[in-house]
């Protein structure tokens, strides 16, 4: 495990280790993942796929859940939704 | 199509491997399941920087011939027809099976308090999990809170990773600690894993009997507020991970009508064998009542065998786990939560992050059957997973009754799939 993985964060581009997750990826360019009902900034919590506080868009899925997805190779996120 | 299989096992963490290993020991066929993209449950959480323990990687070497299916999510299951249903990133997917033996785990206790939803502000096992995926930490300064014996793992792995560990905060008294501390030695292997692990925190101080007032920052964390036996400090920060134990992980056994224990936290109950009340149906580990790893591998290893027949072989076991459990009763009388830790959050503090439910919306109702319908409290995406285990702590509300299906919000190709139409949602 020690190749590099390049992917888009908000149009940034970024770098991580391969077998790292997105939220880790995320966590390059901006603490804050998504807005809550009430428009308030919010990230990851649990790290383990259950707070759901880490929903980013990925490749164009709306509400993936970025501490439960390895990076790939050019893949493109969208945070603040 | 279903694929079939003797024993299907759901959770790859140690009580589940060890389930899988015992199980697979018959020539029976044996299929292994993980929400997670990696075998290893939280404990063994793959480190993408660090080789993992010796244990684990023993563990893993014995399930290596095993058939798997990682970084699925389940959607649906029938007991009655032995059958379940998971998605993974791209497919939906059917297994039936003979036996089932659930090792779902346990999740994280996260308390609510003042500016506990800031962006940085994570579960102490939680953001251990993220950094062994890659967050960064190196030389950011974290405050580890909150309460039990993961505090200090957690402390220990951000260590490992260049984290500078300011503080670590823990609720339970320190005459409490001590007494354990000094208990220690009726579990020599406990003991030196305790001297390791302070070893590797030397020089971060430990505030007993302490908890966080406030997450501080606008935006984003900045700070926190303890309260250290009394006496308030503010600390400058750029993680607090604060996590106040763990609690049983029973949902999938709900949702196959397995009985629940009647705890503040239901767990599955078992029977010496490790069965449900669900026939063909086993569970192990923490999922069963929290109790450290130790216990997990033995449930699993019981319940494998048991799964199998092998009767004669899960009774040998017996000791060893009555001896497990004996530790676990231990550390949870040690960590037992102080009231105080109920008590953090104001009026305006958000409890259910979903949906923005605050305290004050909350207190006007009695049972959390109530709340939900007036404040769609627990109704969001993590359908009162953080929330459902925090409000049983502060008010004592029962979150049971059937999880609506789907377990997890499902993508809508799963569910318009005409074989899931065929069964009734409850
Ligand atoms: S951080 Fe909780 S689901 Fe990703």
């Amino acid at each position: 495990m020690n190749g590099m993985v390049h992917l888009r964060i908000d149009d940034v581009a970024v770098e991580v280790a391969e077998g790292a997750s997105v939220a880790a990826a995320i966590a390059r360019v901006t603490p804050r993942f998504r807005l809550s009902r009430s428009g308030r900034p919010r990230g990851p919590l649990c790290g383990m796929g259950v707070c759901f506080e880490c929903r980013v868009t990925i490749g164009g899925e709306a509400h993936a859940l970025a501490c439960m997805t390895p990076v790939r190779e050019g893949m493109q996120v969208r945070t603040g939704g | 199509m279903a694929e079939r299989c003797d024993v299907l096992v759901i959770g790859a963490g140690p009580a589940g491997l060890a389930a899988a290993a015992a199980a697979a020991g018959q020539g029976v066929d044996v299929m292994l399941l993980d929400a997670q993209p990696r075998a290893g449950g939280q404990v063994w959480r793959h480190d993408i920087a660090h080789r993992a323990p010796r244990r684990a990687r023993h563990a893993l070497r014995r399930v290596a011939a095993v058939k798997r299916h990682f970084g699925i999510r389940v959607v649906d299951a029938d007991a009655s027809a032995r059958m379940l249903r998971v998605e993974d990133a791209l497919h939906a997917r059917e297994f039936g099976w003979d036996r089932l033996i659930l090792a779902t785990g346990a999740r994280e206790l996260c308390l609510p308090f003042p500016g506990g939803t800031l962006p940085g502000v994570t579960g102490a096992g939680g953001l251990q999990a993220l950094v062994k995926q890659g967050w960064p930490v190196s030389g950011k300064r974290v405050v580890v809170a909150g309460s039990g014996p993961l505090l200090l793992a957690a402390a220990a792995s951000l260590r490992a990773h260049r984290a500078r560990v300011l503080a670590i905060v823990e609720q339970a008294a320190r005459h409490d600690v001590h007494a354990f501390a000094r208990a220690l030695w009726r579990w020599p292997d406990k003991l030196a894993q305790a001297v390791q692990l302070r070893a590797r925190l030397l020089g971060v101080p430990i505030h007993y009997g302490a908890v966080v007032r406030a997450a501080r920052g606008d935006g984003t964390l900045c700070g926190v507020e303890i309260d250290s036996a009394g006496v308030s400090v503010e600390l400058a920060c750029d993680h607090l991970a604060a996590g106040f134990g763990l609690v049983p992980d029973a949902g999938f056994g709900r949702l196959l009508g397995c009985e629940l224990t009647a705890a503040t936290q239901p767990a599955i109950r078992v029977d010496a064998l490790q069965r449900t009340s669900v026939e063909s149906v086993f569970a192990a580990g923490e999922c069963c009542g929290i109790g450290g790893m130790d216990k997990a591998r033995i449930e699993g290893a019981i319940a494998g065998h048991a799964a199998v027949g092998d009767e004669s072989v899960a009774r040998a076991l017996f000791a060893a786990r009555d001896r497990a459990r004996r530790f676990a009763d231990a550390v949870a009388h040690t960590f037992t939560l102080d009231p105080r830790t109920r008590t953090l959050a104001d009026g305006e503090t958000t409890v259910c992050r979903c949906e923005d439910v605050t305290l004050d919306a909350l207190r006007a109702f009695h049972d959390a059957r109530a709340a939900k319908l007036a404040t769609r409290c627990g109704m969001g995406a993590c359908q009162g997973r953080i929330c459902g285990a925090a409000l049983a702590e502060l008010f004592g509300w029962s979150w049971h009754g059937h999880p609506r299906q789907p377990l997890f919000p499902a993508r809508l190709a799963s569910l318009a799939d005409e074989s899931l139409a065929r069964r009734s949602c409850p």
